[in-house]
């Protein structure tokens, strides 16, 4: 079999996978099914890759050409985007196994089922080249994530699900009501049609108005602000391996739909007719300031670094409404960026949480010395967030000032520069705590974390200075992603 | 050794030898030995660069471009081997004060101080050899983070205050300001390389030029500029070679490091010389000096005085850079290492004060110089030098600032260095003389002598430094006056 042929396997192995999982008894069996069946995806898309940088590559299901049937196609783009989701679950899943042992300590079948349900579907969102299927894939991975949050021990997790479930289904079924809008417009689903048939119906207020829906409802998804309010709750109350699965991906898959949808199929003329990139700056950068302030606020880390997430949105909203090839770019590194420290930071909070059993600051008094190792991972992943070089939020912060200098917004400098500040104070906040604070009295010692957390998590931390320092992969893939996006090259 | 691979090696050999003092923790005496022997290696390493460097060899090496067309690149010039020469010999000094000090204060946690002191010392080499800004803000930032758990190494409120405001100000300055000045320079001249002759020429108008001189001047805390100089006092709560790290060996002197070559390298002196708005910068540092100065002779707490004294010592260095003609960036390049010299022996002074006796107060020096001969000749020495008298090594840098002024009539300057050195005579001159005739109000609580003999020895041997270097001032003059050389 070809390349060609193994690519849709990145999303339908972990698919078929899942109902296995779920018969599967006991613990370990269906760990290690879903650990397979994920790594098995991360080195198809390892694969993929390099060949979709060349052409994109096209895979007709059932050998149904479109638009009558299915096809999937992988650019620079979403091979990226795919490559670093099943990459992250690669990670993630080592990780997981013992905090899902603590968690969700019966029936882990289901949990494991959810998991490769909830990555299969962000897969087939990347890798689709089908703006319906794209809505499937969609209710796919949100169904099995709100179940998924839910299944977090605490008591507030069902109704933080709850909110997430009605807010992302609103989301859903706003893109459900955009894509119908165009379809009816343009008797084609697919998205390479949709971006030849769009430009002669543009002027309608049906396609304007299909795009708000499209706009808004992935706004949702994404947690652009205003739209974030289900994210802190999300994920503070979801089990740890759901918290940092869903950090590291779900927004990412998003920002990923908008730009295909924004910049391939309504295209650029379009797009600069519609007041996107004025909305864009804005909601943009009012989250980078609003949501860090909100960090600062934060007393359980969990939520901190939820907030931190909505204000990193913020940074790739700002980065895309420069509709430039350098804001793009910056935009499409920054999400690779962002997943790798997020998920660096999230892993070491919820070792925390495993060994102290708590997220609150209180709880990570003194600590660097009784966790150094957890802790040490903390700051550097925290350094990266910040945006000190020789990390990958160094070459992310560098690449978006770069974009916003070229176009002559200095605001928009100065915002992302307080970003950063902001950035200091919260993670400065948990480092004071953890290196500075003597341990609360009467608290038993607590011990580093075992190495089944303390691997994948430092992984991680390399990772964050490996690509700050050779960003070949990472800058020349989104330079040219964002040239496709935005036409320059074939 | 080919002169790449010195470099190299001046940058990893701290790393190393942290590595080494992190293995050696539980045997205290093998782990300061590690330390001594790795700065007393870094010193050699850093010798055997001065030929090269000298004959005009290509002294450089390109590593890795972190971005397309922005590699991590190190280049040696003169400014760069005189700083790498500095933070080495004055590092080995440090450690055998800091082997007496740490001991006789009873400070805890001695293993991870040495970890985090190799480490900064590795951040100095790398902003010394950088090739290009990129180069030099990445390790201008390890600098800055290498040394918050120095500055807040008591782990009390104190210190968590002061390193609060110690990171704060530094990350604010490097992050908000001077970061966007470097992409602001790489969006506008293509390149961050240090390259004689500037690389701005062209490609700036003077309004903004001095937008981005500015943004430079600022962003560079380290220099503490006011009003950017907070974090200086702030940083007192440390012990006290960490006082003498910060103000001697790296830190500051990274910071106006950075300045004179940003002045000389990336703008160039025939380039800012056309840029009239400069001179606000001339004045915001003329001010600083003054007003340092005052701040200075109020201050009771000694550390706190020569912490203002250095401010105000800083900001010569920076107003030296912008007078924008020779003599005056050589006096900012000599000041560099004459202010290094004296200010240690000062803080080297105030430390061994305090480990012997407990005192940390200006009015509670009465007579101690009979108790304390060495220290408190070695104290008069750093603070003739301060004030800039023969025969210390403060009055060579002075001469060359003053040369340079009256070359191109910089009344300003001249009034400037008039007012600062009768305000040091000011705050110093009582100090020694309460000391040396002063008798004590009442029998100190210990009867105390010198401190332990690592602390006299390391302030006797700077103290003669900053004779010696009156005296032998020329090699390094001669190297000096080559940063003005415009490329062959």
């Amino acid at each position: 079999m070809s390349v060609l042929e193994w690519m849709p396997f990145s999303v339908l192995l972990p698919l078929i996978a899942a109902p296995v999982c779920a018969l599967l008894p006991g613990r370990l069996l269906p760990w290690l099914l879903a650990l397979i069946s994920v790594t098995a995806s991360a080195v198809i898309m390892a694969f993929v890759l390099p060949q979709a940088l060349v052409e994109p590559m096209r895979y007709f299901f059932g050998n149904w050409p479109p638009p009558i049937g299915i096809e999937y196609r992988v650019d620079a783009v979403n091979g990226f985007i795919g490559l670093l989701i099943a990459l992250m679950g690669a990670v993630i899943l080592p990780w997981g196994r013992l905090s899902v042992n603590r968690e969700v300590p019966e029936r882990q079948g289901l949990f494991y089922a959810l998991f490769l349900l909830a990555f299969s579907g962000l897969m087939g969102i990347t890798l689709t080249g089908d703006a319906f299927n794209v809505f499937v894939f969609l209710e796919i991975s949100s169904l099995s994530t709100y179940v998924l949050v839910a299944q977090g021990g605490s008591r507030a997790a069902p109704l933080s699900a709850f909110r997430y479930l009605v807010m992302g289904t609103l989301g859903a079924t706003f893109y459900l009501i955009g894509i119908g809008l165009i379809y009816i417009l343009t008797g084609t689903l697919n998205m390479v049609d949709l971006a030849e048939r769009l430009p002669a119906v543009a002027d309608s207020r049906a396609v304007q108005a299909a795009f708000a829906f499209i706009i808004v409802g992935i706004g949702l998804k994404l947690a652009l602000f205003p739209l974030h309010r289900w994210l802190p709750g999300a994920y503070a109350n979801a089990p740890s391996a759901v918290t940092v699965f869903l950090a590291s991906t779900a927004t990412k898959v998003a920002i990923y739909v908008l730009l295909r949808l924004v910049f391939t199929v309504f295209g650029l003329e379009f797009v600069t007719s519609m007041p996107f990139a004025e909305v864009f700056f804005v909601l943009g950068i009012i989250g980078i300031l609003f949501a860090s302030t909100w960090a600062i606020e934060q007393d359980n880390t969990k939520r901190l670094l939820a907030y931190s997430s909505v204000a990193q949105v913020g940074y790739m909203a700002l980065a895309i409404s420069f509709v430039s090839i350098a804001g793009i770019s910056a935009g499409l590194v920054h999400m690779f960026n962002h997943a790798l420290m997020k998920a660096a930071l999230f892993m070491c909070v919820c070792t925390v949480i495993y060994q102290a059993g708590s997220p609150h600051i209180s709880a990570f008094r003194g600590l660097g010395r009784q966790m150094p190792l957890t802790m040490l991972a903390f700051v550097l992943a925290g350094l990266s967030i910040i945006g000190v070089p020789l990390t990958v939020g160094f070459v992310s912060k560098w690449l978006l000032i770069e974009a916003a200098i070229a176009e002559g917004s200095w605001f928009a400098v100065v915002v992302v520069l307080v970003g950063s500040l902001l950035a200091v104070i919260y993670i400065g906040k948990v480092a004071e705590a953890a290196w500075l604070r003597p341990a609360p009295e009467g608290r038993e010692p607590v011990r580093e974390a075992p190495l089944g957390l303390l691997v994948p998590m430092w992984v991680l931390v390399i990772a964050n200075f490996y690509f700050g320092i050779d960003t070949r992969l990472t800058v020349d893939v989104a330079r040219r992603g964002a040239e496709m996006l935005l036409g320059a090259s074939p | 050794m080919s002169p790449a691979m010195l470099i190299a090696a001046l940058i990893l050999t701290p790393l190393v030898g942290a590595l080494a003092v992190g293995l050696l923790g539980r045997w205290p005496n093998v782990r300061e030995a590690a330390t001594l022997i790795t700065a007393a290696t870094l010193f050699g390493l850093a010798t055997q660069l001065i030929g090269p460097v000298v004959d005009r060899q290509d002294v450089s090496l390109t590593l890795i471009e972190i971005l397309p067309g922005l590699a991590i690149r190190f280049e040696l010039e003169p400014l760069g081997l005189i700083f790498a020469l500095l933070a080495s010999l004055l590092w080995f000094v440090t450690s055998v004060y800091a082997i007496g000090y740490m001991r006789g204060a009873k400070e805890p946690r001695h293993t991870s101080f040495y970890v985090f002191f190799a480490i900064a010392i590795s951040g100095a080499m790398g902003v010394a050899t950088a090739g290009n800004l990129l180069t030099l803000f990445v390790f201008y930032e390890v600098l800055t983070i290498s040394t918050w758990p120095l500055v807040t190494h008591k782990q009390n409120d104190a210190a968590r205050a002061g390193g609060r405001t110690y990171l704060g100000v530094l990350l604010f300055t490097s992050i908000g300001l001077l970061l966007p000045a470097i992409i602001w320079t790489w969006v506008a001249a293509g390149t961050t390389d240090f390259t004689p002759g500037g690389i701005l020429i062209d490609r700036l108008g003077p309004t903004e030029a001095a937008i981005l001189l500015t943004l430079f001047v600022l962003g560079i805390g380290k220099a503490a500029v006011m009003p950017m100089h907070r974090w200086l006092p702030a940083a007192m709560v440390a012990p006290t070679p960490v006082s003498a790290l910060l103000h001697a060996v790296a830190v500051v002197k990274a910071g106006v490091f950075t300045i004179t070559k940003v002045v000389i390298y990336i703008f160039g002196l025939d380039f800012l010389a056309n840029v009239p708005l400069e001179q606000y910068l001339v004045y915001l540092a003329g001010f600083t000096v003054v007003a340092a100065s005052i701040v200075a002779l109020k201050q009771v707490e000694i550390k706190r005085m020569l912490a203002y004294s250095t401010i105000s010592q800083l900001s010569y260095i920076v107003l030296a850079a912008l007078v924008l003609v020779p003599f005056a960036e050589i006096g900012a390049a000599v000041h560099i290492v004459a202010h290094a010299f004296g200010k240690i022996t000062l803080f080297f002074c105030a430390g061994a004060i305090y480990v012997a006796s407990k005192k940390t107060r200006v009015d509670e020096l009465r007579g101690i110089g009979r108790r304390m001969p060495w220290t408190m000749v070695a104290f008069t020495i750093g603070a003739v030098s301060m004030i800039g008298v023969p025969p210390t090594a403060g009055f060579v840098s002075k001469w060359y600032i003053i040369a340079g002024a009256f070359q191109v009539d910089n009344y300003f300057t001249l009034v400037v260095l008039m007012l600062s050195t009768g305000l040091n005579a000011a705050y110093f001159l009582p100090i020694v003389f309460r000391a040396f005739f002063r008798d004590e109000d009442m029998a100190p609580k210990v009867d105390h002598a010198e401190a332990p003999w690592p602390m006299v020895a390391a302030l006797t041997f700077t103290a003669a430094l900053v004779i010696l270097f009156f005296v032998f001032n020329g090699p390094i003059v001669d190297i000096e006056s080559r940063i003005l050389e415009v490329g062959k």
